[in-house]
């Protein structure tokens, strides 16, 4: 049953969005000439769900919509278990409460993975609630209740009451201490795809996203900001920046210059008649080759260790084959469709953000910090993501806005271009890992040591930033004797989590080289896969499925080649087998088949959406975009020079989920990392050419 | 010096920089959010409106070059999500993080309007200036078919091409 816009009808909006101060509701965007219309107050039930006498059911998401799905499968969850109408749902974006946890944000593919119990829990609390306002007004035992379809009904004389009728009652009363979810068998929601509940908006202009936010009085800013690295503005000129029409003011705050104008193109327009004098700093010769050299180097000490088993010198010293190699992977940006921006209006008594951000704990806390106001003071609106990927876990934009709201006194949108975006980011790091294994006479691998080189995301326990080594460390091959050390070096180039983080490089690494191991042994990359895998019996079955699916082993055109490789992170297990042809030096991703396992699936159409997301991201790190550093500062700027995957390039893909009554994994960076070291074997498998330093360029397949 | 042109159908004058792009007049000045900023370059398609029937990049386009022409953004291309285009996107559930998708519609009903009946490599060769960061290129393909469906219905010419 599909939603339709005129079943999410402006009335229903403008009710729930008056009704849910602090929450921001999905459909703010009104119709020109849209006015307010008298709204009754939905009862509330609890956290998460808002009851009106009209019938309408208001879920509050306390995870962002940036594409991967949670207004939509959050909503299952709660309707799920409340047994309400899925036409009568409305949604609105949640405001910072501790009642949405100690941090809220959307990040690590954990929004399923942490709200299937408490939110089917909410449910059903709501549900019991409305069954026990039905028992009381009707006098009868609860026992003898039941619901469907956003009603309750009465077994016994078949009376029906609907849950807008109860709503008011329901709300007066306590939450119940215990309560049950339903039997995945009993399930009529879940597991099934209902139409995406912000298609309708997506479709027309009218979803609100960070940069659409308006308010009144609002001026427009930009901010220049010192390129290099840990460099600064020293000082500035602003006189030529003052005669361009719409230039209102220019503020120093903490990152650079504001310049502050009637529209963002005035504003854009004075930055580039604004001179500066920077204080380039330390990093001013930081160039990539210089970075190399320092991994290179590294590379040749001993790391801090992050996995030993056996005995991998031994087992090196008695291995019939051995084998070296060396995996290398750029600096990358997220580049999300929407660049970086936020609006903020400091008043004298509270502050208000609207912004489209990953972490709604981090915007509050960086607010109340610039402003000196208490969090009840200060109102987070989260909009809608034009894509976060890690970015948006940041917020340093936010106080950027507030800063330049606080000094002038006015509400105030401010946008970063789309060369702030890509040369201010918190960057996927650079990684060099260097490899070596042993095979037996028999073919089969006994020693696995890898050194990773990979700047640190922040945390180290006994030497060992885990998120750096991911993807290696965790490897579930049997290979009797493991080692892995790491060494992060001191880079001023700030890194953050970019989709699928520390797997984003090292499974390219590892399934490569395990591929490298399988073509040394004489053995299909199928086969020895499978073999090693023996004890995993989830990897193993996302990759006989891969295999199965997209026919491992038959006969494929002259020029192409299959590719495999396998992953488990997230909490997921995912296999993919991609086809590439390369004829003339053209590479050619054809058909990507994914397998994957992520436990019980709530929505399918959700899932195979996320699966071909990643796997175009993943396939734009492979074959795309850079980041370089020249004179400590980003080169690239643009998507001239950050090229990403185009609807020319799409392969088909297809995804095959394994049914499962697991516990649900994450979805939203599952495929990321399989894509990349399926394409690099297939491109070996095609041309006998193994590459190890992505991305993949075209002077490689000449 | 104030600049007239129409807007989704309806007079519409401002009075900006005549170098001012359209895009910043849509949505700094004439609060019409729904065409995005992506690149500001013509890089990338967010931008996308109709001028005269003719997708462009608004990006790029100074709003004095827009004087007494047809401007059709987003937000106009129906009052009721019923364009074909946008019935397909609806039924295939294209979007994700949705921020692309004005332009990649605007771009699509570009396309519609000369070729009835694309073909894969006429999407490909139309819908390649367009990014999609999330990846919904095959969701866009196959919607794509279907809106050429839905108009071939709609003006009762379900072969040959619109004239």
């Amino acid at each position: 049953m599909s939603v339709t816009f005129s079943a999410l009808n402006r009335r229903g909006f403008l009710k729930a969005g008056v009704a849910t101060a602090g929450g921001l509701f999905i459909g703010f965007h009104l119709p020109e000439g849209g006015k307010l219309e008298a709204a009754t107050t939905p009862a509330k039930l609890n956290a998460f769900i808002h009851i009106g006498s009209d019938d309408i059911v208001t879920f509050t998401i306390q995870k962002s919509e940036m594409g991967q799905g949670p207004l939509t499968s959050l909503s299952q969850l709660l309707a799920e278990e409340l047994d309400c109408d899925w036409k009568q749902i409305r949604t609105v974006f949640a405001p910072v409460d501790p009642a949405y946890g100690p941090l809220q944000g959307t990040f690590g593919s954990m929004s399923i993975r942490t709200c299937w119990d408490p939110m089917r829990k909410a449910g059903a609390s709501a549900r019991d609630m409305l069954l026990e306002a039905a028992a009381q007004r009707w006098g009868v035992a609860k026992s003898q209740l039941r619901t469907e379809n956003g009603q309750v009904i009465n077994t016994a004389s078949n009376a029906r009451l609907s849950y807008g009728s109860l709503a008011d009652a329901a709300g007066k009363l306590t939450a119940p201490a215990k309560v049950a979810v339903k039997d995945p068998k009993d399930f009529h929601l879940i597991g099934t795809s209902p139409k995406r509940l912000d298609t309708p908006l997506k479709v027309n202009g009218s979803a609100g996203f960070g940069i659409d936010a308006r308010r009144p009085g609002m001026v427009y800013a930009v901010v220049a900001r010192c390129p290099v690295f840990g460099g600064k503005v020293a000082s500035f000129n602003d006189s030529k920046t003052k005669t361009v029409p719409g230039v209102q003011q220019v503020v120093r705050i903490s990152s650079g210059i504001a310049i502050v104008a009637d529209n963002t193109w005035s504003a854009m327009e004075g930055r580039r008649a604004l001179q500066l004098q920077l204080d380039e700093g330390k990093n001013a010769n930081l160039n990539s080759a210089g970075i190399r050299e320092l991994f290179v180097n590294l590379a040749e000490k001993p790391g801090a260790v992050a996995r030993n088993d056996g005995d991998v010198n031994a087992a090196f010293a008695n291995g019939a084959k051995k084998l070296e190699a060396v995996y290398e992977a750029p600096y990358m940006s997220h580049a999300p469709m929407e660049p970086m921006n936020c609006t903020a209006e400091v008043r004298a008594d509270g502050a208000e953000v609207w912004v489209s951000t990953q972490m709604q704990t981090g915007a509050m806390g960086i607010t109340a910090k610039i402003t000196g106001f208490s969090p009840d003071k200060i109102q987070i609106h989260t909009m809608f993501l034009g894509g976060g990927f890690g970015r948006r876990g940041a917020v340093e934009y936010v106080g950027e806005a507030v800063e330049v709201s606080k000094a002038i006194g006015k509400p105030v949108k401010l946008t970063w271009s789309r060369e702030d975006d890509m040369q201010h980011d918190l960057y996927r790091p650079a990684s060099y890992s260097k490899f070596s294994a042993a095979l037996d006479h028999d073919g089969w691998p006994v020693a696995w040591n890898t050194r990773v080189v990979c700047p640190s995301f922040g945390g180290l326990r006994n030497g060992v930033d885990r998120t750096s080594v991911e993807g290696i460390v965790d490897l579930e091959y049997s290979i009797p004797n493991f080692h892995v050390d790491y060494h992060p070096p001191d880079v001023e180039i700030p890194v953050t989590y970019w989709r699928s983080v520390g797997y984003s490089q090292n499974t390219f690494f590892s399934e490569s080289f395990l591929d490298e191991l399988a073509v040394a042994a004489g053995k299909d990359p199928f086969e020895f896969r499978r073999h090693l895998l023996a004890k995993s019996p989830r990897l193993l079955g996302v990759l006989a499925l891969a295999a199965e699916k997209s026919g491992w082993g038959k006969p494929l055109p002259a020029g192409h080649g299959r590719g495999i490789a396998v992953v488990n992170n997230i909490g997921s297990y995912n296999a993919q087998v991609a086809e590439v042809s390369v004829q003339n030096g053209k590479l050619r991703v054809h058909r990507v088949v994914c397998a994957v396992d992520c436990g019980h699936a709530i929505n399918p159409a959700g899932i195979e959406q996320q699966i071909q997301s990643g796997i175009v991201y993943g396939l734009s790190a492979s074959l795309k975009g850079a980041i370089t550093i020249d004179h400590g500062r980003v080169v690239q700027g643009n998507f001239n020079h950050y090229d990403v995957l185009r609807i020319d390039e799409m392969p088909v893909v297809e995804v095959h989920i394994v049914p499962s009554q697991n516990a649900p994994g994450g979805i939203g960076e599952a495929s990321t990392p399989t894509i990349i070291p399926a394409v690099a074997n297939a491109i070996f498998a095609a041309t006998g050419r193994r590459l190890r330093t992505l991305p993949i360029r075209p002077e490689d397949l000449a | 010096m104030p600049i007239t042109f129409t807007l989704n159908g309806k007079p519409q004058t401002v009075d900006v920089s005549p170098q001012m792009p359209l895009l910043w007049v849509l949505r700094d000045s004439l609060g019409m959010t729904g065409t995005k900023f992506g690149c500001g370059m013509a890089l990338c398609g967010c931008c996308t409106v109709h001028i005269n029937g003719q997708p462009v990049r608004s990006c790029v386009t100074p709003i004095s070059t827009v004087a007494a022409k047809n401007v059709t953004t987003i937000e106009g291309l129906s009052s009721d999500n019923s364009h074909p285009v946008q019935r397909a996107w609806i039924e295939v559930d294209v979007p994700q993080c949705g921020y692309c998708q004005s332009g990649q519609i605007m771009t699509a009903a570009g396309l519609l309007k000369k070729t009835a009946h694309p073909t894969d490599a006429d999407i490909d060769e139309a819908m390649h200036g367009n990014i999609c960061r999330c990846g919904t290129y095959q969701a866009i393909r196959q919607a794509v078919h279907l809106a050429a469906q839905y108009q071939a219905a709609a003006t009762g010419n379900a072969k040959g091409d619109v004239a």
